[in-house]
């Protein structure tokens, strides 16, 4: 690879946004997205589980420990958790998360919470354009990534 | 101090227990103690050097001290809640514990340094303190004294760092855990870190880092402080173990000021209350999420 093409990858920095999604709601939301042809920020990888209450605080902090900019974590709407009550419980701990993230200095742009049900395809279309362009605005995230530490932006 | 040593002496002599877990004076300030035989009682003493949270060592883990038999603790009113967390987790059966709760005008924020206590030298987990008269115990001892001075460091510093920009606040919090040697006296202290097998010692997968880098170091106290959401007592036993002097006990404070704010949850001296994490309300805020 020639160094200019190298330059060229690092000048057209674009975000890497790591998406956590409930299997019974916006993962077939973001399903219903693709296959309706929206456009979207390709920025975002999604990574399905089994519901929103599987989501470890420790995944977030270890999403961006490995290289991303950005995190979404989306489930159902409450009160239609396929579990009953998965999403409540998930909220609960998300709220603090959110709290703790800020007090440490993470700008509360690069992580998106959002409930998509299975039917909002727009929904999810939104949520990831939207946060694509929030992380953009904030640029790459050398903070988390750096053994020796580095600025938050 | 006569009455808490009468005390021992008898809960000892008669066989209600085999260990009292109290205070004494040692060479360097005021140590913790396990007085094993009625002869050694005297040596129990309880004043504002008592910085220590006893708690901590019925942890069922310590098998040192659980191999002795049953166990009588002297705790203040801080650590009267972290036994009543213990007793929520099933990590202790209240009918194993006898507790001596002491009466408490508050402690300085170290032991040994000073000898009264002012406005400076009292804990920050003396502001506000609703537990002077300690709400769980077996025997309640000493008379209440008067109200420790009135300090608003804690509350201060969080002001002042909510005043920050996001991008300060990392700054201050990286400067801060750039200290951090990952020696895990927070997690040894703490009486409500109790697990078997810590996620910080888990290699499959490894969700921390042990290495003493910022990156890691954050990891740890994020999880770390995650994991006390709710049942966090504020006993500041985390700071005060901390060798590099890293105000833990702000993250702690502030997580659990963010959980009475959204939970109306504070933890209490009530076992039977249900921690905030394993309930739910439907009408939880939920402003943050879109």
């Amino acid at each position: 690879m020639s160094s200019k093409v190298v330059e060229e990858t690092v000048s057209s920095w674009s975000p890497k946004v790591l998406a956590f999604v409930c299997n019974w709601c916006t993962y077939t939301g973001a399903d219903l997205a693709g296959t309706s042809r929206l456009k979207m920020d390709p920025n975002v990888r999604v990574i399905k589980l089994p519901c929103s209450s599987r989501v470890n605080p420790l995944f977030i902090i270890k999403a961006f420990e490995r290289g991303a900019d950005g995190v979404i974590v989306s489930g159902c709407h409450t009160g239609d958790c396929h579990y009953s009550t998965g999403n409540f419980h998930a909220r609960r701990r998300f709220a603090i998360l959110h709290d703790l993230l800020h007090f440490m200095g993470v700008d509360a742009d690069r992580v998106t919470f959002a409930w998509v049900s299975a039917s909002e395809g727009n929904k999810w279309q939104q949520v990831v354009n939207e946060t694509t362009e929030r992380v953009k605005q904030l640029g790459p995230f050398g903070g988390f990534g750096k053994r020796e530490g580095g600025g938050p932006q | 101090m006569k009455q808490l040593q009468d005390l021992a002496r008898k809960l000892l002599s008669d066989g209600t227990v085999n260990v009292v877990i109290g205070y004494e004076a040692g060479p360097r300030g005021i140590r913790p103690a396990f007085i094993t035989s009625p002869e050694q009682a005297d040596k129990l003493v309880f004043n504002i050097h008592c910085v220590q949270n006893l708690a901590t060592y019925l942890n069922p883990r310590r098998k040192q001290i659980t191999q002795l038999g049953k166990v009588a603790v002297v705790v203040k009113g801080c650590d009267a809640r972290a036994v009543a967390g213990m007793i929520r987790e099933k990590q202790v059966e209240r009918g194993n514990v006898v507790i001596l709760a002491m009466r408490c005008g508050g402690v300085l924020e170290s032991s040994g340094t000073d000898s009264e206590l002012t406005a400076d030298t009292v804990s920050v987990r003396c502001a506000g303190c609703t537990d002077r008269e300690p709400k769980l115990f077996d025997h309640i001892l000493g008379e209440l004294p008067p109200e420790p001075p009135v300090n608003t460091r804690r509350s201060d510093q969080i002001a002042a760092l909510e005043k920050m920009t996001a991008v300060e606040r990392w700054n201050y919090w990286t400067e801060q855990l750039s200290r951090c040697i990952r020696c895990h006296a927070c997690r040894e202290a703490c009486p409500m870190c109790f697990c078997v097998k810590c996620t910080a010692e888990k290699t499959q997968p490894q969700w921390i880092d042990p290495s003493a880098t910022p990156r890691a170091n954050r990891a740890w106290q994020t999880m770390r402080v995650l994991h006390q959401a709710g049942r966090c007592v504020d006993c500041l036993e985390c700071e005060r173990a901390c060798p590099e002097h890293i105000p833990l006990g702000m993250l702690a404070r502030y997580v659990a000021d963010a959980v009475e704010k959204r939970f109306d949850y504070v933890a209490c001296e009530d076992p039977s209350q249900a921690a905030p994490f394993g309930a739910f309300s439907p009408s939880d805020d939920e402003e943050f999420i879109r």
